[in-house]
């Protein structure tokens, strides 16, 4: 660890960080997965984040040499158990049209590469900024007759990290200006104001506190291209919503519901806080 | 019957006689350990993967006991010696009787 990286905190904080941060991360690996998919795991930050961060880090960074090398390899990356499980749903056939995802969409791999870098973005016929999320069930339900999925169901997650899969490698870059500049400077007002009875903000943590310990946990700077994520601690992918909904838990406070406008508007701040990191979903965590 | 089981296999396609090769595996499986309980207080049954083993032409290369506190899509990863050329055979026991399989041929070379 780098004294550069430490910021403000107490002294004693920082000796404690050191210690267990040198035991316990490799922060100058580099992620290569299957020998062959190149990942931005550090770079420069983008120009919106001047005067906040210098460097922005994937979470991979932050993890212990273990869980880094799980997702080195699709073979040990459980995460791909559960992408294994949305290539089966997006070459079924559902609802009334007679259609599944590959009717329209050819193989994920054609059809979707490159396309999870710049989600949620703006939709110019609904008139609204869009999660990926949103954008199948729009598929499921007006093009395929299809029932809605629930939007951070097992089914809905499993297809977002199949979308995400093929798209590793691609560097984030969500657009912020023209329609979208209204939810993204919503999205940065909720990651600065401060909830629950903990007095929290996102930045709290992942801005003035990354790489610090908060009691056991490595607090990472909360970057989203590595969702959806696989966590050891629950042996299942999950969704950036359900992430957002555990974190303000934690503060004590009473969470936005999953796939309510805030939680959009947060997600493609975030998401924009990430521009120039590439795509890691479905990714490996603790 | 426990769903969603699939049993996957890793191993070279080819080996050096004598050489040592990772191998690894994985099934799908939920592991459903006995202890815990549902929304109304009773018991869910146990439903594991018990026992796995891998042979290489007949001959045993690990025999494996698995037990209720291992986590869901249990993952083993081992070297073997290869030889000759032969086939590598994976079988995965499970609670309810079902058994899994899968094999790999390895050629010398």
């Amino acid at each position: 660890m780098k004294m550069a990286s430490l910021k403000t905190m107490t002294s004693s904080v920082a000796a404690l960080a050191l210690c267990a941060g040198a035991a316990a991360a490799d922060e100058n690996a580099e992620l290569v997965i299957n020998g062959d998919i190149e990942i931005v795991t550090r770079t420069e930050a983008p120009a919106h984040l001047a005067g906040h961060l210098d460097e922005i880090r994937s979470g991979w960074t932050f993890r212990t040499r273990e869980t880094q090398a799980l997702e080195m390899d699709d073979f040990d990356n459980p995460g791909m158990i559960f992408v294994e499980k949305a290539i089966e749903a997006w070459d079924t056939v559902d609802g009334t049209e007679g259609k599944s995802c590959a009717s329209c969409h050819g193989t994920a791999e054609e059809g979707m590469a490159g396309v999870k870098a710049v989600y949620p973005k703006w939709n110019e016929a609904a008139g609204e900024v869009r999660t990926m999320e949103m954008q199948i069930n729009d598929c499921r339900t007006n093009r395929m007759g299809a029932e809605e999925w629930k939007y951070s169901g097992g089914d809905m997650t499993d297809m977002v990290a199949l979308i995400a899969s093929v798209s590793r490698g691609t560097p984030m870059n969500v657009a912020i200006d023209g329609p979208v500049a209204d939810t993204w400077a919503k999205g940065k007002e909720i990651y600065y104001t401060r909830f629950g009875q903990l007095n929290l903000s996102c930045a709290s943590c992942h801005e003035e506190n990354y790489d610090n310990y908060i009691r056991a946990d490595h607090l990472s700077q909360g970057q989203t291209n590595g969702f959806p994520t696989y966590r050891l601690k629950n042996t299942k992918l999950n969704a950036v919503h359900d992430r957002f909904k555990g974190c303000i838990r934690d503060t004590r406070g009473v969470p936005f519901g999953v796939g309510s406008p805030e939680f959009v508007a947060l997600e493609l701040y975030v998401a924009s806080r990430g521009n120039g990191l590439s795509v890691e979903g479905p990714s490996v965590r603790n | 019957m426990a769903s969603g089981v699939k049993p996957r296999v890793k191993a070279p396609k080819s080996a050096a006689a004598g050489e040592s090769v990772v191998i690894k595996t994985l099934i799908s499986h939920k592991m459903e350990s006995g202890q815990r309980k549902d929304g109304d207080g009773n018991l869910i049954p146990r439903s594991i993967i018990n026992r796995f083993t891998c042979d290489f032409n007949g001959q045993n290369v690990v025999d494996i006991e698995l037990a209720p506190a291992i986590s869901t899509n249990p993952y083993f990863e081992f070297e073997a010696t290869i030889p000759e050329a032969g086939e590598m055979k994976f079988t995965w026991y499970d609670d309810d009787g079902s058994v899994y399989e899968d094999s790999k041929s390895i050629a010398i070379g």
